[in-house]
């Protein structure tokens, strides 16, 4: 069927198809930069922490008596012990923060001494003994574990830190971004002066806070300490999560009255939690683009319904005059191609400025090539499939219609 | 007339019912989508001090590293130090100054059945009762002299007291905190400033502290900050005594000052303060000293979240498909009752009388879909809150006001109105003579 015809009605006609091409535009513009912030924040939620964590949850023991330093110290191992010997738990430690938590502690690495400089490297820190690897469930890709002599006491009295760490293969990138040797045994500095000797490397530990740039750089610190607050971090056998944690609350209460028991949490709670905002504009774009598709697609179902009934009589004329059913039908369809095609072109052209001064604006990042032809592609099949409906109605208008003489 | 035009509306809806029902869908949804968006974004750039906001000033000094600044390009600290907070709230040169910051305590009940638990606590100076209209509903905060002499009392929120004390006249009463006892000296009545603009470095939709205590009390005590503490170098001397005197930031400053030259005055001797300072080898990057209100303040610390501009700028762009559709559906309405219009022309009727007709028409569907969209708004919010579960503030960001009631219903009726005045004019514009030979 020729296009020319078909164009030249459509001029006789403008403002209805304008207003769809309009919508469909819009439609485009919406949509594609929608899915462009959706994609980027699915990608982020399913990053993994590197825990184990559908076996690790997390719990708090505040002291509130007034305890001197060495027995905070003798709490706290009296409590390890007593995590370690539970049937069902792998290990456990007492730590700073882990992943996701949204809240730890960070420090400035540099790799010259003295105050720190635009060079400097951002890292998270967790302070864990030999037991932080196992309990972290990180793999060691390089060097090697705490041995127990280098876990030491942090010492209020005396400023300095520990002389080994273990860093994430991502924090020592970006310490010696250049070379492609291993970086065990190399040395930074901590705290403006104070050394720092590699002695492993692991391959995945976040940082606490989901939404920082830096969130895959991490180090262990091989030192604990003897606060009134400790949080226990407790990784169990698999299944065994939910039975233990109400058993170990129980437990570390009874043991010593003197705190309190807080905070227990899974990590994935802790999970949920930290990622709420992204899931729930994911799941709000979602909804928005679904919405928008629905009203879209009813306007040009409506647009069509109200041409087919006004072209009643002409259609009865070309169905005497020798058009086939399937060539009525065909007509609405390119009719709606070429709505569509005028339409989704200066959508395409809308949805890239849009993203282009949303990139500006906002802290997001600019389209993926293919996001603007697969939203035209889907857009005009939804076209297509909306205008179906009606161009079918159209095609059984019987060839007797062209005999009567009123109009549509 | 215009009842007549309300009757000729109503049977024209009424006559369409399917198409009249797709046109107060679209406004309404397109009217839900964007007031769901603006109502959160209200409450959440919601100034809760505003009748003092041309008073109140939150201080800000630049004792950060030399070569790298706080934020860039050159922002100061957040906060200040513990030095330069109580040197500058000792000097009391503005009409009141409060210092403060929140820790957490272990609140132990008298009441065995209630466990102990732990407290959020603000460690403030006395004047922040006044300065920031707290109201009381028992006894009150406390004076100066309490402040110097570190007397061990303490004001609870009307909640906590309710907690505690089953909502009695709690004070004179002890409340034992880390087992030391506080005297109960005043009990606040409902206040509950969302967002919390006094201290915007957490999250700042948690809600006020349930329990306030004095700020000097709290450093003889050697408590904690549970916010944000940041140093850009560490301690000289190690300890309690060696982090109050370092250069990390963890207290928030608020000071109130009355007129504009109480502001200049006060701007004057914060630059004398730091100049003395640099003497003595702090301060070593340029002057950069800052006094924001509190509106200033919420938006420098950007607590309407980007998405949230992101959300409404999606929004709206889904307001105007909504219009289009139900312009393009009105146009379909009148290209249909052609006949209809050209024969009102023909027996007489003004292009004027005929706009003011289709304009009611257009208004009443206007009316409806605002009407409509309020309810849409509403299940937007209980959307809103739903994906947000987990976070027990989207409750304060997910009511509506009226206001927002009022906002709704107008931007419907503007709303309806764009999209009937071309289909109107194209109506208005239709020949009688054309459309009726056809016939």
């Amino acid at each position: 069927m020729d296009i020319g015809p078909i164009w030249r009605a459509m001029l006789r006609n403008k403002s209805g198809f304008i207003l769809i091409a309009l919508q469909i535009a819009v439609t485009l513009t919406i949509m594609v930069n929608a899915v462009g912030i959706i994609q980027e924040r699915s990608a982020k939620i399913s990053r993994e922490s590197g825990l184990d964590e559908a076996n690790t949850f997390a719990l708090a023991s505040v002291l509130f008596a007034d305890y001197e330093r060495e027995q905070r110290m003798v709490l706290i191992d009296e409590d390890l012990n007593l995590l370690r010997a539970v049937p069902g738990v792998v290990d456990a430690i007492a730590t700073n923060s882990f992943p996701l938590r949204q809240g730890g502690w960070s420090m400035m690495l540099s790799l010259e001494p003295g105050n720190q400089t635009p060079e400097s490297v951002g890292s998270a820190v967790y302070f864990v003994d030999e037991h932080g690897v196992e309990t972290f469930d990180v793999e060691l890709i390089d060097g090697q574990n705490f041995a127990p002599n280098q876990v030491v006491w942090w010492n209020p009295a005396d400023n300095t830190w520990p002389a080994y760490g273990i860093a994430t293969e991502a924090l020592c990138q970006e310490l010696w971004p250049d070379e492609a040797v291993s970086c065990v045994g190399k040395t930074f500095y901590i705290n403006d002066n104070d050394p720092v000797q590699v002695v492993g490397v692991v391959d995945r530990l976040q940082a606490p806070w989901a939404s920082w740039t830096g969130v895959e750089r991490t180090l262990l610190v091989p030192q604990r300490r003897a606060s009134e607050f400790v949080r226990y971090v407790i990784r169990t056998e698999p299944g065994m999560r939910d039975q233990l944690m109400p058993e170990i609350e129980a437990l570390l209460a009874a043991s010593n009255k003197d705190r309190i028991i807080r905070d227990m949490v899974t990590m994935d709670d802790t999970r949920k939690l930290a990622y709420v905002g992204d899931s729930a504009l994911v799941k709000i774009l979602s909804f928005v683009v679904l919405l928008l598709t629905i009203i879209t697609g009813l306007g040009i179902v409506g647009l069509a319904s109200f041409n087919v009934s006004r072209r009643t009589r002409q259609i009865g004329i070309r169905r005497a005059l020798g058009a086939t059913k399937p060539a009525i039908v065909r007509y609405f369809l390119i009719e709606n191609s070429i709505i569509s095609a005028i339409g989704l072109t200066a959508g395409a052209a809308l949805a890239i400025a849009l993203n282009i001064a949303m990139v500006e604006a906002f802290s997001i990042e600019p389209l993926a090539w293919y996001v603007i032809p697969t939203g035209m592609l889907a857009l005009w099949l939804v076209g297509q499939a909306a205008v179906a409906g009606p161009a079918r109605r159209a095609s059984n208008i019987t060839p007797a219609i062209a005999t009567r003489s009123s109009s549509g | 007339m215009l009842r007549y035009y309300l009757k000729l509306g109503y049977l024209s809806i009424r006559a369409n019912p399917a198409l009249s029902l797709l046109m107060i869908a679209a406004i309404a949804i397109g009217i839900g989508a964007c007031m769901t968006i603006v109502t959160v974004r209200h409450v959440m750039a919601d100034n809760p001090i505003e009748h003092k906001n041309d008073v109140l000033y939150h201080v800000q000094l630049d004792n950060w590293n030399p070569n790298d600044p706080y934020e860039d390009p050159n922002e100061p600290p957040v906060q200040v130090t513990y030095l330069d907070a109580t040197t500058l709230h000792q000097a009391g040169r503005a009409h009141r100054q409060v210092i403060s910051f929140k820790s957490d305590r272990v609140v132990q009940p008298e009441d065995d059945e209630i466990l102990p638990f732990q407290q959020e606590v603000r460690a403030t100076t006395g004047e922040f009762f006044p300065m920031f209209d707290v109201p009381f509903l028992y006894g009150s905060g406390w004076d100066a002299t309490a402040d110097r002499a570190e007397e061990r009392v303490v004001v609870l929120s009307a909640p906590m007291n309710e907690r505690l004390y089953g909502g009695e006249d709690s004070t004179g009463r002890m409340l034992m905190m880390n087992n030391e006892p506080f005297r109960i000296v005043g009990v606040l009545d409902e206040w509950n400033p969302v967002p919390t603009f006094y201290d915007l470095n957490n999250n700042p939709f948690v809600g006020s502290e349930e329990i306030y205590t004095p700020f000097s009390l709290a450093i003889t005590g050697e408590w904690s900050s549970s916010g944000n503490t940041n140093c850009w170098k560490s301690p000289d001397e190690s300890g309690y005594e060696g982090f109050l005197n370092s250069e990390c930031i963890w207290i928030q400053m608020w000071v109130e000052l009355p007129t504009a030259a109480d502001k200049q005055a006060y701007a004057r001797f914060l630059d004398d303060y730091v100049m003395e300072q640099k003497e003595l080898g702090r301060f070593p990057r340029p002057l950069n000293n800052r006094l924001s209100t509190p509106e200033e303040w919420m938006i420098n610390r950007e607590v309407v979240d980007e998405m949230v501009s992101v959300l409404l700028s999606i929004a709206v762009l889904f307001l105007v498909v909504c219009l289009l559709n139900t312009i393009g559906l009105l146009l379909a309405k009148v290209i249909r009752r052609r006949s209809d219009i050209s024969l009102r022309r023909a027996l007489g009727a003004s292009k004027t009388e005929l706009f003011r007709q289709y304009i009611i028409e257009a208004g009443m569907i206007g009316v409806a879909g605002g009407i409509a969209g309020i309810g849409m708004t509403w299940l937007g919010l209980r959307g809103i809150e739903n994906v947000f579960s987990e976070y027990d503030f989207i409750q304060y960001l997910v009511t509506m006001d009226w206001q927002m009631v009022g906002l709704a219903v107008a931007l419907a009726i503007v709303s309806a109105l764009a999209a009937a005045l071309y289909p109107t004019w194209r109506a208005c514009r239709m020949s009688p003579a054309t459309t009726l030979r056809i016939q």
